[in-house]
């Protein structure tokens, strides 16, 4: 029997008697981060990183019953040897290594390999069965290395103040708002948060980490205070009526999905940013091939074409369907995106 | 080419047009001559002839980056845009070329007389040298259908705000048969002799759907109404003993028409006539199709033109005895126009666009709901006091067209869109009810907003029965209401029956798919206001 099986309520481990990212309430949960679909309501137990544990406690509610370990730190359940190792996908994030009898099997979550200096940089780990993500596993994504984009974010930013408009950029608030404000030049101007992303930094400065100093938007503010400055807000806030009180404005997005210029137009956004938190096509197939494993499956986004590519590098790759997404992932722009995963990419 | 690379990616990341002329004058004033001609160029539509194949640059293009075809072809579905995809695609460049866009452009269609392989070569020595944005621009010069974003209307603004000519006057030097290889920046756009040129058109006035109430028109009286016709809208030139025929595309269709020139033997010099150029016979028009039959030909056989009557219907007077009365009273022009059309030697090819006479409102209401049995579009209403303007402006003209036909239909495959829509599954087929059988019949898709879109996409992913390449057969269950302007036999359709302009007006949430319509309906349909095709 194999190890792990996929199974309509997730990824399952029955020699362990535990569930990986499931999405239907389960007795056991191993947590590879806090995106609310790999989080959910619901489990008895969770078990994650220490560093993942604030904001999925956060956002589940303090009174769900969670443990956390440290990476690379083994513990065995039911026999089973199971670790998490560093995502590089956002504060906390794991792949979730399981070894029984030999077999050694690799639940990646979501991962980016290029270190983004916040959250704990991707390490490869070898396994026999690797389970990857495919959100951008198509040719034509291919990111430039970070410093480029945040470059090219604070002209962007300079520009705006310049000629006296407000700089609106917008990413999910657990993530992609950390790192973009990790990367904002504070020289230039100050830096304003909408609630849902303010909240998050709250919990992620909790933890010890150090973000640059913000200011969160109340009633009080008034709207010559935004004028040449920052505002970070999540995407779906950009829209709405929240965001008429900037005037004279520049909307700039933050996401891996703006290098295709279909989806930048259909955005209505002023400035596409190409920045994700998922590996991009190299970043996928270097990472499968340091795992060293020949099964590989894969799951969330262009998966059909992923995996034909895989077979054809002489991999043995599979299709999993996840439950709720199907190909959803692909484009990430379901009406319920922002509900079920205000944080994801 | 940087600048011209520049400049379009100053024009993609603005919606705002304001920022998009500030653009283009910025452009306009760093570039070089021959440059700021084939921008004008471009953005008036006109573009080197394709010397590559797109199959070819495919091949050569996946090759170059290292992946299999299909893994190409795939990328190029979920892109949409084949100049997009290889520019994603390449490698980095090698090195820095430092051609112009002219330059370029010259490079492009010297390939024309090339081997297959001196082009293999030729295309990715220049894709080695490019940026990703400069061989983004480069593929869509080579691939053509180059959409920038900007109307020409909004170029001859910049142009205007750039050289300090007035933009009509910019207008009517931009229209017609020029190319970039005959003629100047200076020649073209700053020499002050238009009517050198004597096929030169004026460029077209057009109407904008009516959106206003009745009490804002005014009195009836201040009105003139005709029929709208569904035909191509053309003006005939007679200067210098010549006839010129131009469609509203700005093709030079004289050569299409044999049936016009007739008319430079009957029509005094300097006359210049807006009509439509409309398929016709035993006294009514025929379907727009039978039109087309004859738009893609070279030769226009004996055969072709009995198969295909055709006459224009005359509009407007533009221009009498050599001078432009476009600045004159609509009643003016109609006058001499009238005079002018009843003085020709009896023809049945010049035909007079009727006066559809009307006390009040609700008397052109009336006669709005007779415009499909009279086979016509609707009603277009013109200020009697207007002058002949410049592109689609608001006030003294307006189509006020006759309400769609409708039908229900259930949405069975899908497919994705291109450009802004890639990606995303937009595009739509749609199926009647025969008895326990669904029978396509159209397709369409435009109509919804971007958050229907949105919900339709997510349920195409998620009830998908089976792929056949880019489309899915989904589930049935979706119920649109799919508007159309008109509808008659066809015999290549499964269902017997084509659409014109078949658009989804809106989504039927509250229809289970049960109660879409019939093919029966549809026959109905067909019997009651089918155009002749014959």
């Amino acid at each position: 029997m194999a190890l792990l099986k996929f199974t309509k309520k997730g990824i399952y481990c029955p020699q362990a008697d535990v569930y990986i990212d499931p999405w239907r309430p389960v007795p056991r949960a191993l947590i590879t981060h806090g995106h609310s679909d790999h989080a959910r309501w619901g489990h008895d137990y969770y078990l994650c990183t220490h560093s993942a544990k604030p904001v999925i406690r956060y956002r589940l509610g303090q009174t769900i019953n969670i443990e956390s370990i440290e990476y690379g730190q083994d513990i065995s359940i039911n026999g089973v040897k199971v670790s998490f190792h560093p995502a590089g996908h956002i504060i906390g994030s794991a792949q979730i290594r399981l070894e029984y009898k030999g077999e050694i099997w690799v639940v990646s979550g979501d991962y980016k390999t290029e270190d983004d200096g916040l959250s704990e940089a991707f390490e490869p780990v070898r396994c026999h069965h690797f389970i990857t993500e495919s959100t951008f596993g198509l040719p034509v994504y291919r990111w430039k290395p970070q410093a480029d984009i945040f470059a090219e974010i604070n002209s962007w930013w300079q520009k705006n103040q310049e000629q006296g408009k407000v700089s609106l950029l917008t990413g999910y608030s657990l993530g992609k708002a950390q790192r973009l404000l990790d990367g904002l030049d504070t020289s230039i101007g100050r830096i304003y948060t909408h609630g849902a992303i303010e909240n998050t930094n709250e919990v992620i400065r909790a933890q010890g980490i150090k973000l640059p100093d913000t200011t969160r938007i109340n009633a009080d503010t008034k709207p010559k205070d935004f004028i040449g400055q920052l505002v970070m807000a999540p995407p779906a806030a950009a829209n709405s009526t929240w965001a008429r009180r900037f005037k004279s404005v520049s909307v700039g997005m933050a996401s891996g999905w703006m290098a295709l210029r279909g989806a930048r137009r259909r955005r209505s956004a002023d400035r596409g940013f190409i920045l994700s938190d998922h590996a991009d096509w190299p970043g996928l197939n270097e990472a499968i091939k340091a795992t060293g494993a020949e099964n590989i499956y894969v799951t969330h986004g262009y998966t059909n074409i992923f995996s034909k590519w895989l077979n054809d590098q002489g991999f043995n790759a599979q299709i999993v369907e996840t439950e709720f997404e199907g190909e959803l992932a692909e484009i990430n722009e379901s009406e319920n995106q922002e509900q079920t995963s205000e944080a994801k990419e | 080419m940087q600048q011209f690379a520049q400049l379009f990616t100053a024009l993609d990341q603005t919606t705002k047009t304001n920022a998009k002329v500030d653009a283009m004058v910025a452009y306009f004033e760093a570039a070089e001559d021959a440059d700021r001609l084939w921008t004008v160029a471009i953005l008036s539509h006109r573009r080197p002839k394709r010397t590559v194949k797109t199959t070819q640059l495919r091949e050569w293009a996946a090759e170059l980056s290292d992946i299999p075809l299909w893994l190409f072809e795939e990328s190029y579905h979920i892109v949409g845009d084949l100049a997009e995809t290889i520019a994603l695609l390449l490698p980095p460049p090698e090195q820095k070329s430092e051609r112009s866009l002219s330059e370029w452009i010259h490079f492009i269609r010297m390939l024309a007389d090339c081997s297959d392989e001196q082009k293999a070569a030729a295309i990715r020595e220049a894709w080695q040298g490019l940026t990703p944005a400069e061989r983004f621009v480069f593929n869509k010069l080579i691939t053509g259908g180059f959409r920038m974003g900007v109307s020409q209307k909004l170029m001859v603004r910049a142009l205007a705000k750039f050289t300090g000519i007035e933009e009509n006057v910019l207008a009517h030097r931009l229209m017609g048969n020029w190319h970039p290889d005959e003629t100047t920046f200076d020649q073209l756009i700053l020499s002050s002799n238009p009517l050198d040129d004597l096929s030169k058109p004026y460029p077209f006035y057009l109407a904008y759907a009516l959106d206003v109430d009745f009490e804002n028109l005014g009195t009836p009286a201040e009105w003139q109404a005709e029929r709208k016709w569904d035909g191509i809208r053309g003006q005939i030139i007679i200067r210098g003993g010549e006839i010129f025929v131009w469609s509203r595309g700005e093709e030079l269709v004289t050569d299409k028409f044999p049936e016009y020139h007739f008319l430079k033997e009957v029509l005094p010099d300097g006359t210049v006539l807006d009509g439509e150029i409309l398929p016709f016979k035993d006294g009514q028009p025929l379907s727009f199709n039978v039109l087309q039959t004859r738009i893609g030909r070279k030769n226009v056989t004996k055969k072709v033109m009995e198969k295909a009557p055709l006459v224009f219907m005359a509009y407007d007077l533009l221009e009498w005895q050599g001078e432009d009365w476009r600045q004159r009273p609509l009643a003016e022009r109609r006058n001499q126009l009238e005079q002018l059309v009843s003085s020709t030697p009896e023809n049945d090819i010049l035909l007079l666009s009727e006066v559809v006479e009307f006390g009040d409102w609700e008397q052109l209401a009336a006669e709005r709901e007779r415009s499909r049995e009279l086979f016509s579009e609707g009603i277009m209403l013109k200020r009697l006091d207007s002058p002949y303007q410049t592109g689609r402006k608001r006030g003294d003209w307006w189509k006020w067209k006759v309400d769609p036909l409708v039908i229900d239909a259930v949405m069975i495959y899908a497919q994705r869109g291109h450009g802004r829509r890639a990606n995303l599954y937009t595009d739509y087929t749609f199926a009647v009810w025969k008895g326990e059988e669904l029978v396509p019949f159209t397709k369409a898709y435009s109509g919804l907003t971007d958050a229907e879109i949105r919900k339709v996409d997510a349920f195409v992913k998620k009830n998908t029965r089976e792929r056949f390449g880019p489309v899915r057969s989904v589930k049935p269950e979706l119920v649109f209401e799919i508007a159309f302007e008109g509808i008659q036999v066809s015999k290549r359709h499964k269902s017997g029956i084509a659409l014109r302009f078949p658009r989804i007006s809106r989504w039927r949430q509250d229809k289970p798919k049960e109660e879409a319509n019939t093919l029966a309906d549809l026959h109905a349909l067909l019997t009651q206001y089918g155009l002749n095709n014959e």
